[in-house]
């Protein structure tokens, strides 16, 4: 007769030191949280069909936050337009998907640029941003009548050349920089306002007759977590607005706030976690529609409102998922454990503390871990310090909010970059990137003759 | 390897060391294994008891083991070898 006696699930055998009302930096955690779904997807099935380690990008979630940061914006000014920062992630999909939901393209480079004008976005409709646009991406900027966002002397100096040869009217911003009493400020990208550059610029656009100012610019920064500094750019930019239609009577027809809203990633140090510290969309509208609001500019002739926050938007919608490849026991005791996901593909693990779950019920006993990629390097570390459940060889993890960044910043270093898919929102799932091969990289490379 | 044989065992999941004043906490298996360690068992008895019991193959559950052991030792848990 078989024995049918059913056998209890193992979870191997841990002891912890208890060190009574001391905390230490590993934290303390009461409850282990797990995603073993996304969409209502099972990941161990996202796993088995497409790979392992996968990125996987919710439409749901991408409408989702969309829908919420249009609402804080458009229920507080009345002209408002997103732009999608391509630098944040510049799959098409996901641009397409952003453009569909009516964003605009807000571009940094000449690959940028074209990328936009693939994905169908109609010149007009691109912002230009960034310190290297050649002779030739201005050129077609200007043919195809894009915002041309200036960021120094040396380019506006160029465009003003082009236009003598270009039909079309170049349509100009600058970018302005600016103490918004926050630190680090940043002044290495546009002209400075409190030292006069700014106002400096705008008098030399506004005296050449072949180009057109159209608009005022600035991105104070990245991952802002006061949004009162948005209040004070916002208001410095109406103030230049307003010097503009006293001494010229010319309107900007925008005032583009650039992005660096948070997204509720914790950043590494920080004493809280990120979901508990940042400010909704609704904190930043708040303070950017009330400057502009309050601002002297003519209430008839109000600009549109620009924003090109990326990170906000798309970091939520992005997972990581992973196997565990090993665990190990190091010299002073910790656990570490490595995974599949290393920070090749996780650029972000450099600033971020990102949340990493199992994909599988644990229970709640858990050890102090270092969780590793899988590169051998010692700087592959995903998360240094972590109370974390005891997984086992080939357990499934995930890495929530990683949609900013990472799909850009990768890098092809000791693996290639593996598959990414979006779930729709009848929950079919669709490649969006194919896994790299190594036939990929040998396409690129020469090996001179005399090394053959 | 011989467990300390004062030390203190709960079933509930934690164990006092006496002479050094420590505490520690435990999981389920933790705890079974250790209690098995002070009553004497060997290696090959303990292994037979947890592969019966439990949904584990040997390899994975001896490379836990070990690495159970090796955290005893850590923990001034063990008599020091004769």
């Amino acid at each position: 007769m078989t024995n049918i006696m059913k056998k209890q699930k193992y979870e191997r055998p841990i002891i912890n030191r208890i060190n009574a009302g001391v905390s230490n930096k590993f934290g303390t955690q009461t409850k282990i949280n797990i995603i073993s779904e996304i969409d209502g997807l099972a990941v161990k099935d996202l796993l088995k069909d497409y790979d392992s380690p996968l990125y996987v990008i919710s439409e749901r979630e991408i409408r989702e936050t969309y829908n919420k940061a249009k609402q804080a914006f458009s229920t507080r000014y009345p002209k408002v337009q997103f732009a999608w920062s391509y630098k944040t992630n510049y799959l098409d999909a996901v641009c397409r998907l952003y453009h569909k939901l009516g964003s605009w393209a807000e571009v940094v480079s000449g690959f940028e640029y074209d990328k936009a004008i693939d994905n169908g976005v109609p010149g007009s409709n691109i912002i230009f941003n960034g310190p290297d646009k050649s002779e030739e991406d201005l050129t077609k900027a200007i043919k195809n009548g894009s915002l041309i966002h200036v960021d120094h002397f040396d380019e506006l100096y160029l465009i003003m050349k082009l236009a003598d040869k270009i039909e079309e009217t170049p349509k100009l911003a600058i970018r302005v920089n600016m103490d918004t009493g926050i630190y680090p400020q940043w002044d290495r990208f546009g002209f400075n306002y409190e030292n006069g550059e700014a106002w400096n610029a705008l008098n030399r656009i506004m005296l050449n007759e072949k180009v057109d100012l159209v608009g005022l610019h600035t991105h104070i920064g990245t991952y802002i977590m006061t949004p009162n500094a948005y209040g004070v750019a916002a208001y410095k930019l109406a103030e230049l607005a307003v010097r503009v239609d006293k001494k010229y009577g010319h309107k900007v027809k925008y005032i583009d706030m650039g992005g660096g809203f948070a997204s509720k990633n914790t950043l590494k140090g920080a004493y809280l976690p990120g979901t508990d510290t940042c400010p909704s969309f609704d904190d930043y509208a708040e303070a950017i529609t009330n400057a502009l609001i309050n601002s002297e500019i003519d209430p008839d002739n109000l600009p549109t409102l620009f924003l090109e926050t990326g990170r906000a938007l798309i970091d939520d919608a992005g997972y990581l998922l992973g196997t565990v490849l090993a665990n190990k026991r190091l010299a002073d005791g910790r656990r570490s454990t490595i995974i599949d996901i290393g920070i090749n593909m996780l650029f972000t693990s450099f600033w971020y503390e990102h949340n990493i779950v199992p994909a599988q019920e644990t229970t709640h006993h858990t050890e102090d871990t270092t969780i590793y990629g899988p590169l051998c390097m010692n700087i592959d570390v995903i998360r240094a310090a972590i109370q974390f459940p005891l997984l086992n060889k080939k357990d499934h993890v995930v890495i929530s909010r990683i949609g900013a960044y990472n799909m850009t910043q990768w890098l092809q270093f000791i693996t290639l970059r593996p598959n990414v898919v979006i779930i729709d929102m009848d929950k079919n799932v669709h490649i969006i990137r194919e896994n790299e091969t190594k036939k990929n990289f040998d396409q690129l490379e020469k090996v001179p003759e005399y090394l053959k | 390897m011989n467990i300390k044989k004062d030390i203190a065992i709960s079933d509930s999941g934690f164990v006092f060391d006496p002479t050094t004043g420590e505490s520690f906490s435990l999981n389920p298996l933790g705890v079974k294994i250790l209690t098995l360690l002070k009553d004497g068992d060997d290696q090959k008895e303990i292994s037979d008891f947890v592969l019966q019991q439990y949904e584990v193959d040997s390899d994975t559950f001896e490379n836990n083991y070990y690495d159970f052991l090796n955290m005893l030792k850590q923990f001034n848990l063990t008599e020091p070898q004769a």
